[in-house]
């Protein structure tokens, strides 16, 4: 047996590095500083970028047009961060940006404390976007998952072409476990895809049934058109509303017809159980503790690991209702499961 | 790429650094200079090679003519008096006390327009023209604005000569590349193989109870890369303050043989009390301990009444430094066989630390080894 000691952060820069990311701008806040530190160490030796922006807006900016260059890009930050960057959120949202966002969580309100850990974004980042569009949240419980996830994350920003999150937290991203890096099973790595031959390029235009539209680099022998306003599929600036609406569905559909697909989640159902505790993050563990030393008094299934597994998953695993379902979370409940408790016949 | 008000300055470095090669152009407006201000002082002192037309028409045409960055105090614009109370920015002052080594001004209807604009273009750093023009939609409206009066305004301004010399330095992405070419590249994570036994089978907890500067997170992890000697799993959660330097500085340390869940302690097999704030901080815990808890206690500090196996190293009397002490407290711990054996320990330090550090680190070892407790 070997182990390397490592904690959260530095384990989503390895994700970063392993996903061929080679760009990444930040501005420091603590717990997300080492990230940057790290990939400041780790991207320019492979011809990479990693600068300091002079603030958390102009830092996801920084990204954006590197993305729109065609490189995988990553920003780090935290809740006070977080609120800066929401204007180019949905920036990212609407007009089809992949970036991979780490929001390192600590406890808020505002400045809050700096060093201690928390899960009260959640909700900033499920509606932080002017617009209401559904995002991609995943939250690691460990070191593991800081890597694994990282991964998935990059792949399905590059898929779907869109913000994807990691909700990590202080207590995971400054904590140290052991982990062996080069055993956890590393999913395919996926790249944007570019437009077939032979036809004119037109930015936002998708076939019947695809969901994501082409992507080609800015600065390349096609002209590619971005804009943060509401477009027709040509990229102008539109108020046609069937057009817009067009858009504005399929940027919809695009997650939530394959939300199954991105649930990456644990499960322990047991026969009979009368409870069922839904949990995520950092609070998994705990709650994993509980599961373990109380099993023989409850009976009771348990489910972790991303934000969306919990609006998925556990449920329909069950075939049957629950007396209880708590729903476990470092200080926010997230708003899918929340919005569904209040329609569950006993929730 | 048309994005959001004020940060197109943004996306251009982005793309510029990813594609040095292009040629970047951005356009912004008064609101834009405005709004994105720190940007602008930014790209001024990078010195990436863009450039920076800055369409200046005196106010925020769009929403109503309100007054913007560049409104003159004494016109008539859309935010009632305000524009009255502020001084207009200096645009051409401002960017070069920034460091933007290309600077011009220029009329949006002089005749060279296009030579000053592929000037700008060719100058390898960043370049910004402030272009004057008229707003017909609504500056005009209130206010008496020409062609001439444009002209006869920046003929009263100060001449600029391009570049200027003090600002004139290494452009921003020729430079990051260069020294980027001479970063070594960092190798994958090493891994500790199993080497040694530990003393106990089962589930252990260290609490380290210290203040900043007491390298009590180095000690931490020192414990755990000991932990990693032995195969087990480790897991280490640390509390501190933001202050640098100041306050209580505390690290939770479990080895397990099984997966470790929660990382917060609980019911410390060992506590290590090494400064009156960390003991202060987490006095509670202390409460419920038994003597199945050994508690190592720096000479000088008051613990709560409990009821735990007590040490009391000799530190002063070894001249052990304070931001010494929780290595030195390690070393107690080996040197007693519980959680860790001292080869468990050295091996740790050998791998975290080099040379002099290694050296002093282990010295350290040997001196507490010949203590009494």
């Amino acid at each position: 047996m070997a182990f390397c000691l490592m904690e959260g952060n530095e384990a989503i820069a390895w994700g970063a590095v392993a996903s061929e990311c080679r760009f990444f701008a930040g501005y420091p806040i603590t717990p997300a500083t080492t990230i940057f530190n790290i990939l400041l160490k780790l991207l320019p030796p492979l011809g990479g970028i990693c600068i300091q922006g002079e603030d958390e807006i102009a830092s996801i900016g920084y990204c954006l047009g590197a993305s729109m260059a065609g490189r995988k890009v990553m920003t780090a930050t935290s809740g006070a961060g977080i609120s800066l960057y929401s204007e180019h959120i949905s920036f990212a949202i609407g007009s089809e940006i992949p970036i991979v966002i780490v929001d390192v969580q600590r406890l808020g309100p505002s400045t809050g404390s700096a060093t201690r850990g928390a899960d009260g974004d959640i909700q900033f980042l499920r509606w932080g976007n002017s617009g209401g569009l559904p995002v991609i949240v995943l939250a690691p419980v460990d070191v593991k998952d800081c890597y694994f996830l990282t991964i998935q994350a990059f792949n399905l920003a590059e898929k779907f072409r869109c913000p994807v999150f990691i909700a990590s937290n202080k207590e995971i991203a400054m904590t140290r476990e052991n982990i062996d890096i080069h055993a956890i099973a590393k999913p395919e790595i996926i790249e944007r895809s570019v437009p077939p031959p032979g036809k004119p390029f037109v930015p936002f235009e998708t076939s019947s049934g695809q969901l994501t539209p082409y992507f080609l680099p800015i600065g390349g022998n096609v002209p590619v058109r971005q804009t943060s306003s509401t477009h027709g599929p040509d990229g102008y600036i539109t108020t046609d509303s069937d057009k817009i609406a067009k858009i504005q569905e399929r940027l919809k559909t695009k997650l939530l017809s394959t939300v199954t697909g991105f649930s990456f989640y644990e499960s322990y159902p047991e026969q009979g159980a009368d409870t069922l505790l839904l949990t995520y993050g950092v609070t998994a563990r705990a709650a994993r503790d509980v599961y373990n030393a109380q099993k023989k008094i409850w009976h009771g299934g348990i489910a972790f690991n991303s934000q969306n597994a919990l609006a998925r998953a556990p449920r329909s695993d069950q075939g049957k209702s629950r007396e209880r379902q708590p729903c476990c979370g470092g200080g926010d409940e997230p708003g899918p499961v929340c919005q569904r408790d209040r329609t569950h016949p006993s929730g | 790429m048309h994005g959001l008000h004020g940060r197109a300055l943004t996306y251009a470095a982005g793309l510029k650094m990813t594609r040095p090669e292009l040629t970047v152009i951005v356009t912004m407006g008064d609101g834009g200079l405005g709004i994105g201000g720190a940007h602008i002082l930014s790209a001024c002192r990078r010195n990436l090679d863009i450039t920076l037309l800055i369409l200046n028409n005196f106010n925020f045409g769009m929403t109503g003519g309100q007054f913007s960055a560049t409104t003159p105090s004494e016109v008539q614009v859309g935010s009632g008096f305000l524009n009255k109370l502020e001084r207009p920015l200096d645009v051409c002052g401002v960017v070069s006390s920034a460091g933007a080594a290309y600077v011009m001004r220029c009329s949006s209807y002089a005749k060279d327009l296009a030579r000053e604009i592929e000037n700008a273009i060719g100058f390898e750093g960043f370049s910004i023209i402030d272009i004057w023009g008229i707003c017909p939609g609504r500056y005009t409206k209130r206010n008496k604005m020409t062609p001439q009066i444009i002209e006869n305004s920046l003929a009263k301004l100060p001449s600029i000569t391009n570049p200027i010399p003090e600002n004139i330095r290494k452009e921003y992405g020729r430079h990051y590349r260069e020294l980027a070419a001479q970063q070594k590249p960092v190798p994958s994570p090493a891994k500790i193989e199993t080497k040694f036994h530990a003393p106990d089978s089962g589930r252990k907890e260290v609490v380290i109870l210290g203040s900043a500067g007491q390298r009590i997170i180095t000690a931490g992890e020192i414990l755990c890369l000991a932990g990693l000697t032995a195969g087990l799993n480790v897991t280490q959660k640390n509390e501190y303050d933001i202050t640098v330097l100041r306050g209580a500085c505390i690290s939770e340390v479990v080895f397990s043989p099984e997966e470790i869940g929660y990382t917060g302690i609980t019911t410390p097999d060992v506590v290590l009390a090494l400064s009156q704030e960390g003991v202060d901080r987490r006095k509670h815990l202390f409460d419920d301990l038994d003597k199945n808890t050994l508690i190592i206690r720096a000479e000088e500090i008051n613990l709560p009444p409990c009821n735990a196996e007590v040490q009391q190293p000799n530190f002063k009397a070894q001249k052990i430094k304070s931001n010494d002490r929780a290595l030195a407290a390690l070393s107690v711990l080996a040197k007693l066989d519980r959680v860790i054996y001292l080869d468990m320990l050295e091996f740790a330090l050998a791998y975290r630390f080099q040379d002099k550090i290694l050296a002093s680190a282990l010295d350290l070892v040997e001196r507490v080894k010949g203590l009494g407790a």
